[in-house]
């Protein structure tokens, strides 16, 4: 049973509610920073704690703190990511949804930390009930004297707003996201200037993903050091991982990366193994951007060590053999899976969800669809597979985000793994539509399909 | 403030572009830095447009390899960059065309540029001195790969002086800059997203503010044309010449693109890098009324011939040295007999193939084409 930091209270009756939380020791950690602690103490706990940020990137939030720049007479702000948008990823939801206060908390504890007197949630626009209950939370916590003018006493002030977003992928993007809460068109920024220089109304701003703020709340509870030794080497603390696909119990677990990806797929305290008896056949570790494995290469990386769910095994071996713990959402694919089917669904997302700003995302997405479309009705021909690696090749870093690469590694990863798939779909253009082409070798022990397109 | 800045020595970068060292002001950009060198060595730009603040980055066309970050930290950049929006650093490491990285980027953006492009360049007034033509002929393959229906929009009308051709758009945000930075109203942007995304105005409104002209001017395609030159020629026929007017709301120092004594069009100057020219460093932007309503000759004070690039269609009044199809045309028709298809040039005795229409002189007219007697 591994430790948990973040839901071990999820369970309690009526958490969300003030009264509740406090009663279960909430707030504690804005009482010990905001009055034993100095905002550079503060940082320097999250620097020591090893967080990384919990949104995809996995860039270590001590260090993007400190990057903060701090001119005089200028405003700072904290900007929370709360677009989760991620095919595949739902954990802020679960945590906004059940223990809001928790993100609150955090928040006031890393305003302190960073000097910002006012603070935004920026939400998905689909998530419209938990605005309700964010609000809710930062009505309670202002009667309470933990938000608005001179919070404790202490001198220290703080106001959090909830915005709303209009349902758009790109706006996680953090400059997106800054241009959409400044009400423009949610287009990402041209980097540098990097928001820690330039960010909200061009003041210096740091946006950091909710699950990575809720963390900042067992880190000053306990210590950085305390909180450091949780997990193994870079990847410390807990994790929340939102499983979903052919697994039996679908849902949010806190991990604390010490254990195996085999120990969560089939253990039942987490995902309890794969439903209807069918076999693993792929899965992508962590939301619909990175890259997926089939089952051999998941289990176990390519010198034969089992996978473990941390940051650094489940990228070990690059992206030839491995793949990254991304945003944690955990789809699993069985046997009955189609994998062209698959990577179209994504390559329709994304083109979907393409701001349209660069050339090589607009026309590159919309391309790949296309042609992934016509390879799963069995149009297609054995040429479409190389332009395909030729068009995601192109597009990946040439963009002006991440979403270009959010796009191009699915689509990568899923020929250089399952070209056979592929070839299979296009030699057997009728089958294909009938028929799937199964577990075939993908969870074979020895076989593991690199291939070089 | 500023003049103490300037009191300090300013200190120049150098910079290595393709081998060529050259000294900047600090703060000027890799683009930049490579036109003040010129020549092959000027990475191309399709979005970026010096005179419009916040443009640039959205092409990818001018991405660039930073060999060496700088003096100080040498690393390499992993991503190539653009040129455009990335500022030089003391020592920095430029790779344009000696990277092979970066030409085959290059060749992969201008590829996704032309992907839905509808190539109606015969039909386009702005052929001739498209940049995305210029762009195709130097980085551009022969034939495309792309083999679904290319994109299309709703014709939207937008006034009676602008035509917006929404299907050649390459989204480059130049003209909402324009609409942002010059007109004293913005009336028209970018709707919804990603392949879809257009050029549109809200709800239909005609864009007539004054300086608004000036969208068809940056356009670096077809995709925004003057309305009042539509069809009238084709740009190479037309022979432009410097003028200017005394104008209380622009510089007035326009180029006029004439037709014998007929003014057929009205743009402001442009520089080598087909922007607008700069006057006492200010942009000559000219007004509505110098571009659409001034189209006589003793409206202006002729200066004389424009200054073209003797490698333009536009200087040689013609595009020359056309390359004939090696194919038959049983080969083009896929095997088919020719003999089943009607031959156009019987039945409406124009564009005869024996007549190289690169070598007569002037503009094609029906006379070129009449049937001689026998």
């Amino acid at each position: 049973m591994g430790r948990k930091l973040l839901l071990d209270k999820a369970h309690i009756e009526n958490i969300r509610l003030y009264d509740v939380y406090r009663r279960e020791g909430g707030y504690r950690s804005v009482e010990k920073a905001l009055k034993t602690m100095t905002p550079d103490a503060v940082t320097e706990e999250v620097k020591k704690s090893g967080l990384r940020g919990r949104g995809g990137a996995g860039f270590p939030t001590g260090m993007k703190w400190s990057f903060l720049a701090k001119p005089e007479g200028v405003p700072r702000y904290l900007v929370v990511n709360a677009d989760e948008s991620e095919p595949g990823t739902f954990k802020d939801r679960y945590l906004m949804e059940f223990i809001p206060h928790l993100l609150i908390e955090g928040m006031i504890t890393s305003s302190f930390a960073l000097g910002a007197s006012r603070s935004y949630i920026y939400i998905r626009g689909e998530y419209a009930w938990i605005v309700d209950i964010l609000e809710q939370a930062i009505q309670e916590a202002k009667n309470n004297g933990f938000l608005g003018k001179n919070i404790l006493g202490t001198g220290y002030d703080l106001e959090i707003y909830v915005q709303r977003g209009a349902g758009a992928y790109i706006c996680g993007e953090e400059t997106a996201l800054l241009e959409s809460l400044e009400g423009k068109r949610g287009n990402p920024r041209i980097k540098p200037p990097f928001p820690a220089v330039k960010g909200l109304w061009g003041c210096p701003t740091v946006v950091n993903n909710v699950e990575t703020i809720a963390a900042v709340v067992p880190i000053i509870n306990e210590g950085g050091d305390e909180y450091a030794k949780i997990g193994v080497g870079k990847s410390t603390g807990t994790k929340l991982i939102s499983a979903c696909g052919n697994i039996k119990q679908q849902g949010v677990y806190e991990i604390d990366m010490t254990i195996s990806v085999e120990e969560f797929i089939y253990s039942d305290e987490y995902c309890g193994g794969i439903a209807n008896g069918r076999q693993l056949k792929a899965c992508i570790p962590g939301g619909s951007s990175v890259p997926i494995l089939p089952a051999n290469l998941l289990l176990k990386t390519a010198k034969g060590e089992p996978r473990m769910m941390n940051y650094e095994s489940l990228a070990d071996g690059g992206f030839a053999t491995g793949s990254m713990m991304g945003s944690g959402g955990f789809i699993v694919l069985d046997d009955t899976q189609c994998v062209v089917k698959h990577t179209y669904t994504l390559a329709r997302f994304y083109r979907h969800e393409s701001c349209g700003q660069c050339s090589p995302c607009r026309e590159g997405t919309g391309w790949m669809e296309k042609i992934l479309l016509k390879i799963d009705s069995g149009k297609g021909s054995m040429s479409d597979i190389d332009l395909l690696w030729d068009i995601q090749r192109k597009i990946e870093g040439n963009t002006i985000c991440p979403l270009g690469d959010a796009a191009a590694w699915p689509v990568a990863a899923a020929i250089r793994h399952f070209r056979d798939e592929f070839e299979w779909h296009i030699n057997n253009p009728e089958d294909c539509l009938r028929k799937n082409y199964g577990l075939a070798g993908y969870a074979d022990e020895l076989k593991i399909p690199v291939l070089d397109a | 403030m500023a003049d103490e800045v300037k009191q300090e020595a300013p200190v120049n970068f150098k910079v290595t572009i393709d081998n060529i060292t050259i000294e900047v002001a600090p703060g000027t950009t890799v683009l930049n830095a490579a036109r003040q060198i010129g020549g092959d060595v000027t990475p191309p730009a399709m979005c970026y447009y010096s005179k419009l603040e916040g443009s640039g980055g959205k092409c990818r066309t001018c991405l660039v390899e930073i060999a060496a970050g700088s003096e100080k930290d040498p690393r390499p950049m992993p991503k190539l960059m653009a040129s455009c929006r990335t500022t030089v650093m003391d020592g920095m490491v430029v790779k344009n065309i000696t990277s092979e990285r970066v030409q085959d980027a290059r060749a992969g953006v201008v590829e996704f540029l032309l992907l839905n492009h509808p190539l109606d360049c015969p039909i386009c007034d702005q052929a001739g001195e498209c940049h995305l033509q210029d762009l195709g002929y130097d980085h551009g393959k022969e034939g495309t790969r792309y083999e679904f229906k290319r994109r299309t929009f709703e014709k939207e009308d937008i006034g009676p002086f602008i035509q917006l051709h929404m299907t050649r758009c390459i989204l480059c945000y130049r003209c909402t800059y324009v609409a942002d930075q010059l007109t004293d109203k913005r009336v028209h942007g970018i709707l919804d997203r990603g392949d879809h995304a257009e050029i549109s105005t809200y709800i239909s409104k005609a864009i007539d503010n004054d300086f608004s002209g000036n969208m068809i001017d940056v356009c670096p395609v077809g995709a925004l044309t003057d309305k009042t030159f539509r069809f009238k020629n084709r740009v190479w026929f037309t022979k432009p010449v410097d003028a200017h007017r005394d104008c209380d709301k622009c510089c007035g120092k326009v180029t006029l693109w004439n037709r014998g004594d007929e003014v057929l069009r009205v743009t402001a100057r442009k520089d080598t890098w087909g922007e607008v020219q700069s006057y006492d460093n200010k942009p000559g932007w000219i007004c509505n009324t110098c571009r659409f309503d001034k189209k006589k000759t003793s409206d202006w004070v002729i200066e004389g011939v424009t200054n073209i690039n003797r490698h333009s269609v536009i200087a040689q009044n013609k595009y020359n040295g056309l390359v004939v199809p090696k194919e038959t045309i049983t080969d083009v028709m896929g095997g088919r007999d020719p003999k089943l298809l009607m031959d156009i040039h019987d039945v409406s005795d124009v564009n005869d193939p024996s007549i190289d229409l690169s070598l007569i002189e002037g503009p094609a007219t029906s006379k070129t084409f009449e049937k001689k007697e026998e």
